[in-house]
């Protein structure tokens, strides 16, 4: 399309300028995690490391109505005995100020490797859980959960 | 936080050997994120509980670390699986360096 004029059309410019606007109110009042920062918390932990779907049973609310408690059960398939156990699993909300939930580590003695409890959860975002196994082996799962009232007031 | 923190924890105080219990603990504690801002705009520090253990005749069996975003009045739950008699310590670590315990005895047979 051949712009007229200025190349710039006066409703690109509005919708820029207002977007900008949007951008900066918003980074003034949190700077929000993402994907990338979870990413790197992962990469911290397990370098390059290949992560394998599937063993991992995340169960959160598809809509949390408040943010401020989401319940969170995590269940991982694995014997639990001493040579096949569960060592950690880590939890991430990426769309969180803070990417890191919790970080649970298991012992044979569990005899089952799942644990349950309560988070914040500031908006609708994906909840990303990883596993380690005792032979250095990762699973992931990921699960989105929809936010109503944000739990991290201002 | 006007209280000490409390914590509760629900043990079954009898189980077969080999028979599977569920541990569930709550601790009252305000959990302090470190993100919220009082009314004068200022951020209200951090004050969590970072570390929750649970051990079973001096063996530990499970351990979380928690983030800010762990609720207030901290929940968790987990499993053991139950082979002998013996005693439960549970420790939560605040971020001030208290710590907070409690025993729970376990009968089995």
């Amino acid at each position: 399309m051949k712009p007229h004029g200025s190349g710039l059309s006066r409703r690109t410019a509005l919708k820029a300028g207002a977007l900008a606007a949007l951008a900066s109110v918003l980074a003034g009042r949190m700077a929000f995690a993402d994907a990338n920062a979870v990413a790197a918390e992962l990469k911290k932990l397990y370098g390059d490391e290949p992560m394998a779907e599937g063993k991992i049973k995340l169960d959160v609310p598809e809509i949390a109505e408040n943010g401020m408690v989401v319940p969170i059960n995590v269940e991982v398939e694995s014997p639990m005995t001493e040579a096949d156990y569960v060592k950690s699993v880590h939890i991430y909300a990426a769309g969180n100020p803070l990417p890191g939930v919790v970080s649970y580590t298991f012992t044979p003695a569990c005899g089952k490797a799942a644990a349950s409890t309560r988070m914040r959860l500031a908006q609708t975002q994906d909840v990303i859980c990883v596993a380690e196994m005792s032979d250095g082996k990762l699973y992931t799962a990921k699960a989105n959960v929809k936010v109503t009232i944000g739990g991290c007031g201002g | 936080m006007a209280n000490k923190p409390t914590p509760r924890v629900r043990v079954p105080a009898k189980a077969a050997a080999g028979e599977m219990i569920e541990i569930k603990t709550l601790i009252s504690h305000e959990m302090e994120s470190g993100q919220r801002k009082d009314s004068k705009g200022e951020v209200i520090p951090r004050k969590i509980l970072n570390k929750f253990t649970a051990s079973f005749n001096g063996k530990p069996v499970f351990a979380a670390d928690w983030h800010p975003a762990i609720s207030a009045n901290p929940y968790q739950a987990f499993f053991f699986k139950a082979t002998e008699s013996g005693e439960f310590t549970f420790t939560w670590k605040d971020d001030d360096g208290s710590e907070y315990v409690a025993k729970n005895k376990l009968t089995v047979g």
